[in-house]
């Protein structure tokens, strides 16, 4: 009883995050012409998973309490990667699937040595490293261009045997294969210790520097898995300032919806995409209510404004003012 | 800092922040480096210009330094910058639009920031969530205002005088701008108690709680200054390009943190002066305005921005070992 009850209060977050998605996707279906019908869950799935990628890769870095203004730019960059390389027959198709993602976790890696090893704060180095990857992205593609292996993008945003998304399937995977063994790895857990107290971690002789370098370079992967589904969506690279700025910001919004505290040490990558799926819907709300397109970002502000104030509801629980100061 | 003052040094050079010194010998090296590739570097008319350019990215990051010195953030900056520019054209038309123009828009941003600051101190929301949802809610509103009709976007004669005209022959007024909101900021800052709030703040808030400082109501009103500082800076850019356009502050909210981390500031608060935030500002329109002077094409810019940043702030911004 009581270790059920402890599982579920450190797991609150992520079930809230969950609760509000089920809510905002039932309101949406419900109020949808073409009702809960494969169609429309295939399409809010990949209009979903690109952010839900970019979240998990900002939950990471957040869990260990830092933050990552570049994973939009990661995106960014592997997007325009993936638009040059991954073409052509399957075998060299493959080589540049692993290439892109090699570039991406590179590129996470480079924002955890900086981080650790130059001791800067991780907020300014990641904008100075996010302007470097925007840089490359615009090397690459300085006008939106390129193609990518058709076949390989349109199985994995189509339906796998005409019921399940394959986009939703591989995000499953990508949960199974990379957030489910490093939360549960030693590594993982010296990640969550770091977060929550540095000093702590460090006097109990908690492996810190390897724990955030992984968090960085895992961060970096799952961007660059969020870029190349971004090639396989839309068939081109486009090096867009304002679409990697976007995503960043809307990165950092999905986690915390998500229930992950931005001073790191609780929450998870589950939560951070489910805050993801929730926001996309909360978006696409107003369309089912054949409200004015032009009203939507207003909707989206407003409904995130609402959200975060929530937050402060813990407030009222606070018996020590001093407790305020944190 | 204990060990500094055992040491018996000259005052003088004790007083030199090694930071804003580093950031100063920066913009001469940066000057030098230019100066091979042409005379025109060292002109004083480059130089006035420069100052001219830096005077929006000074006045914006004005608020942005206040907002770093509490320790928090202020993310809002885009959409408050373009809310201050289209707010001000808006109403900027007839005798009694042009002199309410340039405060109207200032107001609005102030309103935002006191939304913001209401949930810092308030609510006790991380500032980088807040100021996210006000950014997304500024936007949502420009996107709506701008949208159902088609709105005055064209800057009014005060706003363009304030940009772009000359009260001092051969000084640029948004040069005059700059100095006054920086003589403003530094009063505040050295010389009120208010001041002496936002440097405790930034180092330890409880214990400026303790000594009897309404806290919550200093973080208020740095979020509001932040703000109108922010739509100010709008205001001044939507004259001197003379019409506000939708996005015009995207290109501002980096800029404005980086010349503040680079004028010495930390950014976890309590620590950082005035003049390393105008050494950072002149840094960073320099560097803007010599990489494209140099005809490097934009990705080579922002490779290079990036990694200047970088590389400044290993010289100098690196935190201590934790032990």
């Amino acid at each position: 009883m009581s270790e059920w009850w402890f599982w579920l209060s450190r797991q609150r977050g992520t079930l809230l995050a969950i609760t509000i998605f089920v809510v905002m996707f039932t309101i949406y279906c419900a109020n949808h012409p073409a009702g809960f019908s494969v169609n429309v869950v295939q399409t809010a799935s990949n209009k979903g998973v690109l952010l839900a990628f970019v979240a998990m890769a900002q939950s990471l870095v957040v869990i260990t309490s830092g933050i990552d203004l570049s994973v939009g730019m990661i995106f960014t960059l592997t997007n325009c990667l993936a638009s040059a390389i991954v073409i052509g027959s399957p075998s060299r198709t493959g080589l540049g699937v692993l290439a892109v993602l090699a570039v991406g976790a590179l590129c996470g890696a480079i924002n955890g040595l900086i981080v650790i090893f130059g001791r800067l704060q991780p907020i300014v180095a990641t904008i100075a490293t996010g302007a470097v990857y925007f840089g490359l992205a615009l090397a690459l593609r300085p006008t939106p261009g390129g193609s990518v292996n058709e076949t390989l993008a349109d199985a994995l945003t189509g339906r796998l045997f005409d019921v399940i998304p394959a986009s939703l399937v591989m995000l499953v995977a990508v949960v199974l294969l990379v957030w489910i063994p490093f939360s549960r790895s030693v590594t993982g857990r010296a990640a969550y210790a770091v977060g929550s107290s540095e000093t702590a971690a460090y006097m109990s002789g908690v492996p810190m520097r390897r724990a955030k370098f992984m968090a960085y370079t895992l961060s970096g992967l799952l961007a660059g898995i969020g870029g190349l589904f971004l090639t396989f969506f839309t068939y081109t690279g486009d090096a867009a300032y304002a679409s990697g700025n976007t995503y960043t910001l809307f990165s950092i919004a999905a986690v915390v919806l998500g229930g992950v505290s931005l001073f790191g040490g609780s929450g998870s990558a589950i939560g951070a995409i489910f805050g993801a799926l929730a926001f996309r819907t909360i978006g696409d709300l107003l369309f089912v209510f054949d409200f004015d397109p032009l009203w939507q970002p207003l909707f989206q502000g407003v409904v995130l404004l609402l959200a975060v104030s929530l937050g402060a509801l813990g407030l009222l629980r606070v018996k020590n003012r001093l407790e305020w100061f944190g | 800092m204990s060990d500094t003052a055992v040491i018996a040094k000259p005052s003088l050079l004790r007083r030199v922040d090694p930071a804003v010194a580093t950031a100063f010998a920066c913009i001469v090296a940066l000057l030098f480096v230019g100066s091979f590739y042409s005379r025109n570097f060292l002109s004083p008319e480059y130089l006035l210009q420069q100052m001219k350019v830096a005077s929006f990215l000074g006045v914006i990051a004005s608020g942005m330094m206040l907002a770093i010195l509490i320790g928090q953030i202020d993310l809002s900056l885009p959409w408050l910058v373009t809310v201050g520019a289209m707010m001000s054209c808006a109403v900027g038309h007839g005798p009694w639009g042009a002199a309410f123009a340039v405060p109207f828009g200032i107001l609005c941003g102030v309103a935002i920031g006191f939304v913001n600051g209401f949930g810092v101190a308030y609510l006790r929301i991380p500032s980088m969530i807040i100021t996210l949802a006000t950014n997304a809610v500024a936007q949502g509103f420009m996107v709506v205002y701008t949208g159902g009709f088609s709105p005055r976007d064209s800057a009014s004669p005060v706003m363009r005088y304030l940009a772009t005209g000359f009260a001092i022959p051969g000084l640029p007024n948004a040069v005059l701008c700059w100095a006054a909101v920086a003589l403003a900021t530094v009063i505040m800052l050295t010389r009120t108690t208010f001041g002496r709030a936002i440097y405790g703040i930034g180092n330890r808030e409880r214990a400026v709680y303790l000594s009897g400082v309404d806290t919550r109501r200093v973080v208020l009103f740095v979020f509001a200054i932040s703000g109108g500082a922010s739509a100010f800076g709008g205001v001044l850019l939507a004259g001197y390009a003379s019409k506000a356009a939708q996005s015009m502050g995207d290109a501002y909210l980096l800029p404005a943190i980086a010349a503040v981390v680079l004028g010495g500031a930390s950014i976890l608060g309590g620590r950082g002066t005035y003049l390393g935030t105008v050494a950072g500002v002149l840094l960073i329109t320099l560097l803007q305005s010599i990489l494209s002077v140099m005809q490097i094409p934009e990705f080579g810019r922002q490779i290079i921005y990036g990694l200047v940043i970088i590389c400044m702030l290993l010289l100098y911004g690196r935190e201590r070992v934790s032990r």
